[in-house]
């Protein structure tokens, strides 16, 4: 029996479509079947971060009103064979798929797969409503901004009004050197004001856009830092104990020599 | 903060942010907004005037202990009032 895990963020562009894609691309890459799931109905977007997009042939307002079924429609990833997306219908509307719908499918996806993660759409809406229905867990990601810490706050509350208690907390596109200047919230900072489980810290890469160009999830990349902190997330969700990365920056020549006079800020 | 930082850092941006974001999110967990408080400190400075002398500049009324969900904890009103001189009442 599988495990539903919902993405969500409240605002929008903070990374929640890039998280489903590494975190489901992560747990197929360490040996499990993964299902994704998107339900962000009218603006589709995670079978282009996954490279799928020339596939698409159903999708998921198909399946619910049953017009095909569902292993009809789940589309077979280009690199591992136990990952599979359900994409998201374009010409339609959020209401399309009823709660209701949505944890029968979950429920049927459960059946088969290990885990099934959902790309909530932005917003505090019915389609927000209708995503998050069929979950066991959420993850909820930030990024260091007043507007979107705010957005999370707001999230986990209306999470917990529907019962999915102990979200997990992704912040997303961290600079360490902005937080060590002092100008950028820290990973504390937000951990005060959320009070949730910390599943993992994403710093701001640059490689995650060009994985994004190629269709490629940066989690398959050794060498990008997001792709090894979203390596590390999916670890965590398997329940292994990983440690939180070091993502301090070099300071450079001032920084060492502050550092040599016992100057430095640590 | 070292010698060289003295030189960079005129109040950091994220301590604003910070103090920002704890008022916005103890209104938005309570429901209580800026000009509610307001009215409220009106109120509650017209009611005490009739006992003592207060400088309404000197009244500071916050809400703690806001948390997202109401069952948890209770979220407090805290007002603090310096008084100047206790009126002779009743006498």
């Amino acid at each position: 029996m599988g495990t539903v895990y919902v993405v969500t963020s409240g605002k929008g562009g903070v990374g929640k479509t890039t998280a489903t894609a590494n975190i489901g691309t992560g747990l197929a890459l360490a040996g499990n079947k993964v299902a994704l799931l998107d339900a962000d109905i009218g603006l589709r977007n995670l079978d282009v971060v996954m490279g799928l997009e020339n596939r698409i042939v159903y999708d998921i307002v198909d399946v619910v009103r049953g017009e095909c079924r569902l292993r009809q429609a789940l589309i077979k990833d280009k690199r591992f064979d136990s990952l599979f997306l359900l994409p998201a219908a374009q010409t339609k509307d959020k209401t399309a798929v009823k709660p209701e719908q949505m944890q029968k499918l979950c429920n049927e996806l459960k059946e088969e797969f290990d885990f099934i993660i959902v790309d909530c759409p932005a917003g505090i809406e019915q389609g927000f409503k209708n995503a998050i229905s069929g979950a066991d867990r959420a993850i909820v990601v930030t990024t260091p901004e007043m507007s979107a810490v705010r957005d999370a706050d707001r999230i986990i509350g209306l999470l917990e009004a529907n019962d999915l208690r102990d979200a997990y907390l992704i912040i997303n596109r961290i600079r360490m050197d902005m937080v060590k200047r002092n100008d950028m919230l820290s990973i504390d900072d937000m951990l005060d004001f959320l009070a949730v489980t910390l599943l993992g810290v994403v710093p701001d890469d640059e490689k995650i856009v060009i994985s994004t160009n190629r269709g490629e999830p940066a989690v398959t990349d050794d060498k990008s830092m997001a792709g090894k902190a979203y390596k590390n997330i999916t670890r965590r969700l398997l329940g292994e104990d990983v440690p939180f990365m070091d993502l301090s920056v070099d300071d450079g020549f001032f920084g060492k020599l502050k550092r040599l006079f016992g100057m430095g800020a640590k | 903060m070292g010698f060289f930082n003295a030189f960079i850092s005129k109040g950091s941006s994220k301590d604003v942010a910070k103090d920002r974001l704890r008022t916005i999110l103890v209104h938005d967990r309570t429901n209580v907004y800026p000009q509610y408080m307001d009215m409220l400190k009106n109120d509650i400075v017209k009611a005490i005037s009739d006992y003592a002398e207060i400088d309404p500049q000197d009244v500071e009324i916050k809400i703690d202990n806001a948390s997202r969900s109401s069952n948890t904890s209770m979220p407090e009103l805290v007002a603090n009032v310096p008084i100047k001189r206790m009126k002779n009442i009743g006498k």
